[in-house]
């Protein structure tokens, strides 16, 4: 029934699963180097939803790195979440059906590998989740049990021999390890640019281009050789990707999956009401409040920011000092920047942005608590980001508009007076006459009241406070009628 | 005299640059591979202009694309997965750095805060002590710890010395590895105030460290102590005295310094106050590491790390022009490092005015060889050679599978 997985079963490995040897065992260990694919029939339910859930433990995975936890805290966060939702028991638990949870831990990582191989970054990405997935688990896998797993494949390390090991004795002894049991310590030699993470920290003792690579290190080999395979693996399956005829079914269930990533499904703050008042507002929510919240120059600064992974300093510094004023604390502030500039590493971003978000807050330099660009400040810039009611030109305005705020419930009739005001350059009212439009079903903003009391708006954090106010007391209004 | 005139350039590259030998260091094979037709080659015109992602398909059309343009200098790049001329065609996401030699870089501008002699773009004899010191530790390091043996060292044409390696294993690390490589042989902190930290708790320098303080420790001695003369001055010993973790040592130290004295004296009785301490005590122990620490400090390699860190960096091509100087980048021989002296290095005029006396009717192809350009050149055809065998050898091995 599964094409797709007979198919890259045939490109990826020939001699068929490593099953049957082990007394009809089909997963004789916890840890997987998933080497071969599933070659069994799968419902197409127990498809989407093995991917689903192991997707939650990645993007849980993944913002914890956003959110800077430590390894050990992103370690018991982890666990929890696989405990829920992809419980994975050790070969000596009992009373656990541990073929079926590694079955599906096995098929999981498979369908997830057909969502993310399309891309540079889903690959990256998918590649760095799944790496730090395996290393917790590797960290908490029984000695036993590690050990067999370890004998089980070759990872091509040629282990130290006795005169070796003694000639070079002094040397490895600055490195790690003690005098009194380096007798019993096993030593394995693999090439250099097989342990980076060692070679990097200084770690280990080199001559000739081997690393010599004591006992206790030996997992790096392990997450190194997991890491190179599967990034060689994601690659081949991309390559092949277009030649698989694949049911048609599968299509839009991997096109979700991709996609549910690159928005970080952990947030489910989009299925739950909106019961927070400006306080709190957490990186995750941006996206939804831009989309019922902002006014226009606003949208058009998160709209840029989604299609192009960056924004100028000028962009970054009214966008942010305006999501700072709309509640976003700097964790959040450092979370959702982090996360919207994807396209860098952690390294680029902590020393170009991270500074500036903090000092934005008051955090860096002379500490001053800057307040958000109001709308005098905004028009008057010079038009880069600027306010899109008078920096625009009309047939862009008047596209724009209707784009993001057509949702809202603006209708092109509505354009024609919008775009008169706009002419006579009474911009402020413009952009009060959506507010106005926009929030006539919801609020009851009926024209000329602008944003309470007749008052237009003159600034975007008040244009939004303003519109969630309004959602709000227009969600505790449908729940006291209902009960 | 301008020394380096848009003609004299021209004239440079016309008749002296010797293209074919660099073809052959890129390419490490006679005819073009894809080491070299997807390589990268960016042009630095004057006023700060820069034409990247040339990629040429032999010494010939290179020769005649540098001649066309007459660039300043020209900086070498990485092998694309396309040639980086035909970017454009290829799929989006699809062009990328693949190989590219591993490089280095050591500027004199690193070792401003130490030594005492120049500052800045200055450089002198005496100077370039720091540079030689810093090429034995490599060069061994390199050599023995990472097992490389193409090493090809290039004078920077002003005041520091590059490093490119072209051995296959190499040529495709990865940025990873190249960012590990660079921590490795980092050990003096960017950040002046920190001390080194480079053991392990209590334990004895890290092999590889050992070995290169056992010839720093001589460089010390010879150009810290007596030729630079770091401590004499009060700001030179007082940041020598905060390297030093033991408050009671520093004040007897400091008390007694306060008469003038050379940094040799200093050093004895620096060695003098451990000495104070008896025999496997603790403190004796942490002092004679700090003292270790110290050496390093002032005469292990400073690497501009972010050179190497990147498979697509771009590094100015030996035997290009300096355009302050008008010394040409030649290559130098690591063995002899220490005679070298980049006073003694050709200029673009020099070599003009050489072939001017040896004036016969026609321009030769080759006319490098008969100016004092040809050691260098030579030398980097002795290199080409040991690489191209190298290769050579691997093919007939691989071609025995019949």
């Amino acid at each position: 029934m599964f094409k797709i997985e007979e198919r890259s079963a045939a490109i990826e490995g020939k001699d068929k699963v490593q099953v049957e040897l082990h007394g009809g065992l089909k997963y004789p260990h916890r840890l997987n180097f998933y080497d071969k694919p599933p070659i069994y029939d799968v419902s197409i339910e127990e498809f989407e939803t093995s991917a689903l859930n192991r997707l939650r433990i990645l993007a849980e995975i993944e913002s914890s790195a956003a959110r800077n936890r430590t390894w050990e805290e992103t370690k018991t966060v982890t666990e929890t979440q696989c405990e829920k939702y992809l419980p994975l028991k050790s070969s000596s638990a009992i009373g656990a059906d541990r073929e079926s949870q590694r079955r599906i831990d096995h098929l999981g990582h498979f369908v997830l590998r057909l969502a993310f191989c399309r891309s540079e970054e889903l690959r990256r990405r998918f590649l760095k989740a799944e790496t730090t997935l395996f290393k917790i688990r590797f960290e908490s896998d029984v000695g036993a049990e590690k050990e067999l797993f370890l004998n089980s494949r070759d990872f091509n390390w040629v282990a130290v021999d006795k005169a070796e090991k003694d000639k070079y004795r002094t040397e490895l002894l600055t490195y790690q390890g003690r005098g009194d049991s380096f007798e019993t310590d096993k030593y394995y030699k693999v090439r250099w640019t097989r342990v980076p993470d060692l070679v990097d920290k200084r770690k280990v003792f080199l001559k000739g281009g081997w690393a010599y690579v004591p006992g206790r290190e030996q997992s790096s080999i392990v997450y190194e050789e997991f890491e190179t395979r599967l990034e060689r693996d994601l690659l081949l399956t991309a390559r092949y990707m277009p030649r698989l005829d694949e049911d048609m079914r599968l299509g839009g269930i991997l096109d979700n999956l991709s996609q549910g990533f690159l928005a970080g499904v952990s947030s489910e703050w989009s299925d739950a009401p909106t019961d927070m008042n400006g306080e709190s507002i957490k990186a995750e929510m941006v996206d939804d409040l831009a989309a019922k919240h902002f006014p226009m120059c606003m949208r058009n600064s998160h709209q840029r920011l989604r299609k192009d992974h960056r924004l100028n300093h000028f962009g970054r510094l009214q966008y942010g000092l305006f999501l700072k004023v709309l509640g976003l604390s700097v964790e959040e502030a450092i979370i959702f920047w982090r996360k919207s500039f994807d396209r860098i590493n952690d390294d680029t971003f902590n020393k170009m942005y991270k500074y500036n978000i903090r000092h934005s807050y008051g955090l860096e330099g002379k500490r001053a608590n800057y307040p958000a660009k109001n709308c005098q400040q905004i028009l008057t810039s010079g038009g880069d980001p600027g306010c899109p009611y008078r920096h625009f030109s009309p047939e862009n305005l008047q596209s724009a508009l209707l784009s993001t705020y057509g949702p809202l419930g603006l209708t092109s009739t509505d354009l024609y007076e919008v775009m008169n005001t706009v002419k006579g350059g009474h911009f402020h009212v413009a952009c009060t006459r959506v507010f106005e439009m926009t929030h006539s079903g919801i609020g009851g903003v009926k024209k000329g009241e602008g944003i309470g009391g007749g008052e237009s708006v003159t600034h975007p954090n008040q244009y939004s406070a303003r519109s969630m106010e309004l959602a709000k007391a227009h969600e505790e209004k449908a729940t006291q009628m209902l009960t | 005299m301008d020394k380096v005139s848009p003609e004299v350039m021209l004239a440079f590259y016309r008749r002296l640059y010797p293209f074919k030998s660099i073809f052959h260091w890129l390419n490490h094979q006679p005819t073009p591979e894809s080491l070299f037709v997807k390589r990268e080659i960016a042009f630095n015109l004057p006023g700060d202009v820069i034409i990247r992602y040339n990629s040429f398909n032999d010494h010939d059309e290179f020769k005649k694309q540098v001649c066309k343009l007459n660039p300043t200098r020209f900086e070498i790049g990485p092998v694309y997965t396309s040639r980086p001329r035909d970017r454009k065609t290829a799929r989006p996401g699809s062009f990328n750095p693949m190989q590219r030699e591993l490089v280095f870089d050591i500027d004199m501008t690193d070792y401003d805060p130490i030594r005492t002699c120049c500052s800045d773009a200055d450089i002198c004899k005496r100077c370039w002590s720091f540079i030689s010191a810093a090429v034995r530790v490599l060069d061994t390091a390199i050599r023995d710890q990472f097992g490389y043996q193409h090493l090809l060292w290039v004078y920077s044409g002003r005041r520091g010395i590059h490093l490119w390696i072209s051995d296959k294993e190499a040529m495709g690390l990865t940025d990873e590895q190249r960012k590990a490589i660079v921590n490795w042989l980092t050990v003096v902190p960017k950040d002046e105030s920190k001390r080194l930290n480079v053991r392990f708790g209590s334990r004895a320098l890290p092999a590889s460290l050992q070995t290169a303080l056992d010839h720093l420790a001589v460089v010390f001695s010879e150009l810290i102590l007596y030729d630079q003369d770091c401590f004499a001055s009060p700001e030179g010993y007082e940041a020598l005295l905060k390297l030093i973790p033991d408050t009671r040592v520093v004040e007897a130290l400091r008390s007694e310094w306060t008469a003038p004295s050379s940094s040799q004296d200093k050093w004895k009785s620096f060695k003098t106050q451990i000495k104070t301490y008896t025999k496997n005590s603790s403190q004796r122990a942490l002092l004679t590491a700090a003292m270790e620490d110290i050496i390093l400090q002032y005469t292990y390699p400073r690497l501009d790390e972010n050179v190497s860190k990147k498979r697509n960096h771009l590094l100015k091509a030996p035997f290009c022009v300096h355009p302050k100087t008008g010394r040409v980048c030649v290559p130098i021989d690591p063995e002899r490092i220490e005679e070298f002296d980049p006073e003694s290095v050709p200029t673009v005029g020099q070599l003009l005015a050489e072939l001017d006396t040896v004036a016969e009717s026609a321009e030769h192809h080759s006319d490098w060889e008969r100016t004092s350009l040809k050691p260098y050149v030579d030398m980097l055809e002795k290199h080409n050679l040991r690489i191209m065998e190298e290769v050579r050898k691997e093919k007939r091995g691989s071609d025995m599978s019949w």
